[in-house]
C-alpha cells in the first residue's frame, strides 16, 4: 500500500520552523518511513508543478508555516489547501502572524516609505519602489503584490489544526508526528496540537506569591531574583494569557515571557486576557494612582499582541480612519 | 529575446528567482536576481522598547538569529552608553562561537561542500550531504550531525532557547554558565576543536589535492575583482563579535575602517524596481552598477572577503591554514592578497571554522567565564546606537534611534547576505554568460554551475538549506517571445 503523503510549505516566515522540524533529529528518519513527503522546499525538491498534479485531497497532511503577507503566498495557501485532507497552521506566523503581524499596526505605504526612502542608508533621490509588474529592456519582470495586511492562514483558507510556538518545540513537533505515524484518529477540528491546556504560568518553576504591584519595571531595569515569579517582581510577563507547551524555556532563563505560544484554551485575545489578569494584581484603589502603574508599561500592544495581533479582536490599526 | 527562467525555490524568505535573457544571438544579453519579499522590520519595529530588540530581529532570520540576537543587543548597549561586564561579553562571544562551528560545519559538508566532495559534475543523486558521507565515510557523517547537536546544547544553555535567542539584553546577559557546567563547555570545545582539524584534512585530501577542482577555483567562470569588507580586531585579526569594519580595494589596499557609528560615511543602499532588496554599495566609490572593478562600489562579505581584509587570523591553527590559503592560491610567499576566486570562499569557511573553535576554547577555559558579574544596569539616557557583528554571510548591521524613554523612532537594519546581493547577481550573469552560448544545450552539469555561483556565498534567503541534503533544486523555463513554454530542464 502506498504511504499517506505529507508536504510541509513555508510562506512569509523566517527558517525557525523548517529548523525546529530538522531539530527532532534521527526521528525525520521516522517521518520519511512513514510518509511520503512529497513537497518540502527546504529540504527536497521544487514540485509546485508536482504538487499541481497530485489530485484534489491527495495529500493526507500539510504543515504550513509562515504568515500571508503578499499575492505568491496567498496562491500557495490556496493551493496547499485544495491538495490536502488536513492542512495544519505549523507555527506562530500560520497560527497567529506572529511578530511579523506587528507591521498591521502600521501601514503598507509607511513601510515602503521607511525601507525605500526614510532609512538612514537609503540613497533613493528619485523614489524608485519596487513594482509589481517592472518594463526592463529586455522584458517585463514581476513581483508578488505586498498587501495591506499580515493574516494568519485560517484568514484566507479553512484550517483544520494549528500547533503554535515560535518555533514549535522540536519535543512537541516530534510528539504530534508520532502521533499520526501510530495511526491513531484525527482530533477534533479546530484543535490546537503539540501544546499543553493551560497556560504558561502552569509549566514555569518561579514561585508566586499573592500578586501586589505597584511599580512596572523593564526587563534591562532591574536584576530579578531567580526563584520568584516574574511578575510578582514587577517585570510585565505573559506567561497569564499564553498557553503552556514550551517548557518555559525564556523564564527559566529570567526574561519574562512574550507569548509565543499563542492564547490559551478559552480566549481569543491575549492583550484582553492579559489586561484582564492585570486588572487584578494592580496593588491601588486610586485612579491617579492606577493610571501611573499602568503607564509604567511599555508598549503594551506591542508587548501583549507581540504575537498575536493578527489574529486577534484587533487585527491591525485602523489607517484608513487615521488618514 | 528567449527568456529562461530558473526558480530555485530553497530560499529562506520562501520565493526568489532568476531572469535570464537571451537574445537572438544566442548570448546572455541579461541576468536578473529578483527577491520577491519583504516584511517591513524597520517600520514596525518603531514604537517598541529597545531593550525588546534582541528578542525581536531573531524572526527575521530563524537559521541565524544569533547574529541578530547579537548585534541587536550591542545596539542596545550603545543606545544606553552602557559598557557591559567582561564575563557577559565573554558569555555572549562564547554562544556566538559555537554557533558559527555549527552553522559553518552545515554549510561546508550539506550545502557548499557536496561540488567540490563529490565534484561538480558528479550525478545529481550523489552531489548531496549522502554523497559527501559517501565519500569521507559514514562516520564522518555522524561527526557532522555530533557538531550540530552539542553546539545547539550549548546555544540553548547560554541563549535559552535553540533557535531564537533570548538572554541577551541591554548592559548584559540574563543567564551565566556555572561553574559545574564549565567542563562540558569545554568538552564541547576540544571536540570542535578535533572536529575542525578532520574537516581541514577533508578539504586538503578531496579538493586540494585535486588539480581539476583548485583550476576550477582559479578559473575565470568564478572571478570577480571587488572590494571585500569584514569585521578586525585591533591587530586586524579577523573577528566576530566585535572591532572595526575594514574594506580592502581590489588591489588590497585598506579603503576604509570604520567604527560601527562611522558607518553612514562608507555604506550608502540603492533601491531597484523590479526586486524588493536594496542594493548596499560603498558610498565614497559610489554606484556605477553591476561591475566589477576599483571605480564600482560593489562590495563583498562572505568568509572569503573577511579573510581579504584582515591581516590574519587570531589563532594558531586558523593563522596557519589562512597562510596556506593565500600562498596557495596567489602562487606568492609573501601574503599577497585578495584572492579573487569566488569559490576560495569554501576553503575560507573552513578556516573561520577553525578559528571559531579555538576561540570557543579559549573562552570556555577562561576562569572569567563563571563570573557572575553578568549584568551592568543602564543608567545613561537611551538616545541611539549601532551594533555590528559578523554574520556569516556578511557584516550585519543595526542602527537604532530611540525617545528618551528608549522606545524606538527609528530603524535601520543591513542584513548579512543583503551586502552580497549586488556580487551574486552578477556572479549569477557572469555564469550564465560564460556557460550558455549560442545553441548550448542546459544540461544538469550547466545548470549546477550556474546555481555555484550564488551557493558559494552561502545566501540567507537559501541558508534554511543548510540543514539536510544540499542539493539546490532548479527549474529552467525557456520561453518563447510571446511566453509559451518551449522546453524544460529540470535537475532535481
Amino acid at each position: 500500500m502506498a504511504k499517506p503523503k505529507v508536504a510541509l510549505y513555508w510562506a512569509a516566515s523566517c527558517g525557525g520552523c523548517e529548523i525546529a522540524v530538522v531539530d527532532i533529529e534521527a526521528h525525520i528518519l521516522d517521518v520519511a518511513a512513514a510518509f511520503d513527503i512529497v513537497f518540502w522546499p527546504c529540504i527536497m525538491d521544487f514540485k509546485v508543478k508536482d504538487v499541481e498534479a497530485i489530485e484534489d485531497g491527495g495529500i493526507l497532511i500539510t504543515l504550513f508555516n509562515g504568515a500571508i503577507r503578499n499575492s505568491e503566498h496567498e496562491h500557495m495557501a490556496k493551493l496547499m489547501r485544495r491538495k490536502s485532507k488536513v492542512l495544519v497552521a505549523f507555527g506562530s506566523c500560520a497560527h497567529e502572524g506572529c511578530i511579523p503581524g506587528l507591521a498591521n499596526l502600521t501601514t503598507k505605504e509607511a513601510i515602503f516609505k521607511t525601507v525605500y526612502r526614510d532609512t538612514a542608508s537609503t540613497d533613493n533621490p528619485n523614489g524608485v519602489v519596487p513594482l509589481t509588474k517592472c518594463e526592463m529592456p529586455e522584458g517585463v519582470l514581476e513581483l508578488p503584490e505586498f498587501y495591506r495586511s499580515v493574516h494568519p492562514l485560517d484568514h484566507i483558507v479553512d484550517v483544520d489544526y494549528y500547533i503554535p510556538g515560535c518555533p514549535p518545540q522540536s519535543n512537541q513537533i516530534w510528539g504530534v508526528l508520532e502521533y499520526l505515524i501510530q495511526g491513531n484518529p484525527l482530533p477534533e477540528k479546530g484543535t490546537v496540537l503539540g501544546a499543553g491546556h493551560k497556560t504558561c504560568c502552569d509549566e514555569c518553576p518561579r514561585i508566586r506569591k499573592e500578586k501586589k504591584i505597584k511599580t512596572f519595571h523593564r526587563p534591562h531595569e532591574i536584576i530579578p531574583d531567580p526563584e520568584t515569579c516574574l511578575l510578582d517582581q514587577g517585570i510585565l510577563c505573559m506567561g497569564p494569557a499564553t498557553r503552556d507547551g514550551c517548557g518555559a524555556k525564556c523564564v527559566k532563563v529570567g526574561v519574562p515571557c512574550r507569548g509565543c505560544y499563542g492564547v490559551p484554551p478559552g480566549s481569543k485575545d491575549m492583550g484582553m486576557k492579559m489586561i484582564s489578569a492585570l486588572s487584578s494584581v494592580i496593588d491601588s484603589e486610586e485612579p491617579e494612582e492606577i493610571d501611573r502603574i499602568i503607564g509604567q508599561i511599555a508598549d503594551p500592544v506591542g508587548t501583549m499582541y507581540r504575537f498575536n495581533l493578527a489574529s486577534s479582536i484587533l487585527f491591525r490599526a485602523q489607517d484608513d480612519m487615521r488618514r | 529575446m528567449k527568456r529562461y527562467t530558473i526558480d530555485p525555490v530553497t530560499r529562506l524568505e520562501g520565493h526568489g528567482k532568476i531572469e535570464i535573457f537571451v537574445n537572438d544571438d544566442g548570448e546572455v544579453a541579461n541576468a536578473y536576481m529578483q527577491i520577491p519579499e519583504l516584511r517591513g522590520f524597520e517600520q514596525f519595529c518603531v514604537g517598541r522598547p529597545v531593550e525588546e530588540m534582541p528578542r525581536i530581529t531573531t524572526r527575521l532570520c530563524g537559521v541565524c538569529p544569533e547574529a541578530h540576537h547579537m548585534a541587536a543587543a550591542k545596539a542596545c548597549d550603545a543606545v544606553y552608553h552602557v559598557e557591559i561586564p567582561s564575563a557577559a561579553k565573554k558569555l555572549r562571544e562564547l554562544l556566538y562561537s559555537y554557533f558559527y562551528i555549527a552553522d559553518h560545519t552545515v554549510h561546508f559538508y550539506a550545502l557548499g561542500g557536496p561540488d567540490f566532495v563529490c565534484g561538480p559534475d558528479a550525478p545529481a543523486a550523489e552531489r548531496n550531504i549522502l554523497g559527501v558521507v559517501a565519500k569521507v565515510g559514514l562516520d564522518a557523517g555522524k561527526q557532522v550531525i555530533a557538531c550540530r547537536a552539542r553546539c545547539q546544547e550549548m546555544i540553548e544553555k547560554l541563549g535559552g532557547k535553540k533557535i531564537h535567542q533570548v538572554t541577551s539584553l541591554p548592559g548584559g546577559v540574563s543567564v551565566g554558565l556555572k561553574p559545574e557546567e564549565q567542563a562540558r563547555a569545554i568538552e564541547i570545545a576540544k571536540a570542535n576543536v578535533e572536529f575542525a582539524k578532520f574537516t581541514l584534512k577533508v578539504l586538503e585530501d578531496i579538493v586540494l589535492k585535486n588539480k581539476a577542482y583548485v583550476d576550477l577555483i582559479l578559473g575565470d567562470v568564478y572571478n570577480h575583482k571587488t572590494y571585500y569588507m569584514g569585521l578586525v580586531d585591533a591587530n586586524n585579526k579577523v573577528n566576530f563579535y566585535d572591532g572595526k569594519v575594514r574594506v580592502v580595494d581590489p588591489d588590497g589596499a585598506e579603503h576604509c575602517k570604520y567604527s560601527p557609528n562611522e558607518y553612514r560615511n562608507f555604506i550608502a543602499e540603492r533601491v531597484e524596481p523590479w526586486t524588493y532588496l536594496k542594493f548596499p554599495y560603498l558610498k565614497k566609490v559610489g554606484w556605477k552598477g553591476f561591475v566589477d572593478g576599483k571605480d564600482s562600489g560593489v562590495y563583498c562579505a562572505t568568509p572569503q572577503s573577511r579573510l581579504n581584509a584582515a591581516d590574519g587570523m587570531a589563532t594558531p591553527l586558523a593563522q596557519a591554514e589562512y597562510e596556506r590559503m593565500f600562498e596557495t592560491l596567489t602562487g606568492d610567499k609573501s601574503g599577497k592578497k585578495p584572492i579573487h576566486a569566488r569559490l576560495a570562499t569554501h576553503w575560507a569557511r573552513v578556516i573561520e571554522l577553525a578559528y571559531a573553535a579555538e576561540h570557543s576554547l579559549e573562552l570556555a577555559q577562561d576562569p572569567e567565564i563563571t563570573s557572575d558579574k553578568i549584568r551592568t544596569i543602564p543608567t545613561a539616557k537611551p538616545d541611539e546606537g549601532i551594533g555590528i557583528v559578523e554574520a556569516p554571510r556578511g557584516t550585519l548591521t543595526h542602527h537604532y534611534c530611540t525617545d528618551e524613554k528608549g522606545i524606538l523612532t527609528k530603524v535601520n537594519l543591513i542584513v548579512g547576505t543583503t551586502n552580497n546581493y549586488a556580487p551574486i547577481a552578477m556572479s549569477v550573469k557572469k555564469a550564465a554568460q560564460g556557460l550558455i552560448k549560442k545553441g548550448t544545450k542546459v544540461t544538469d552539469a550547466i545548470l549546477n554551475m550556474v546555481e555555484m555561483a550564488f551557493r558559494l556565498y552561502d545566501p540567507c534567503f537559501g541558508c534554511a538549506t543548510h540543514t539536510l541534503p544540499g542539493q539546490m533544486p532548479l527549474i529552467v523555463t525557456i520561453r518563447d517571445n510571446e511566453g509559451n513554454i518551449k522546453q524544460q530542464f529540470r535537475r532535481d
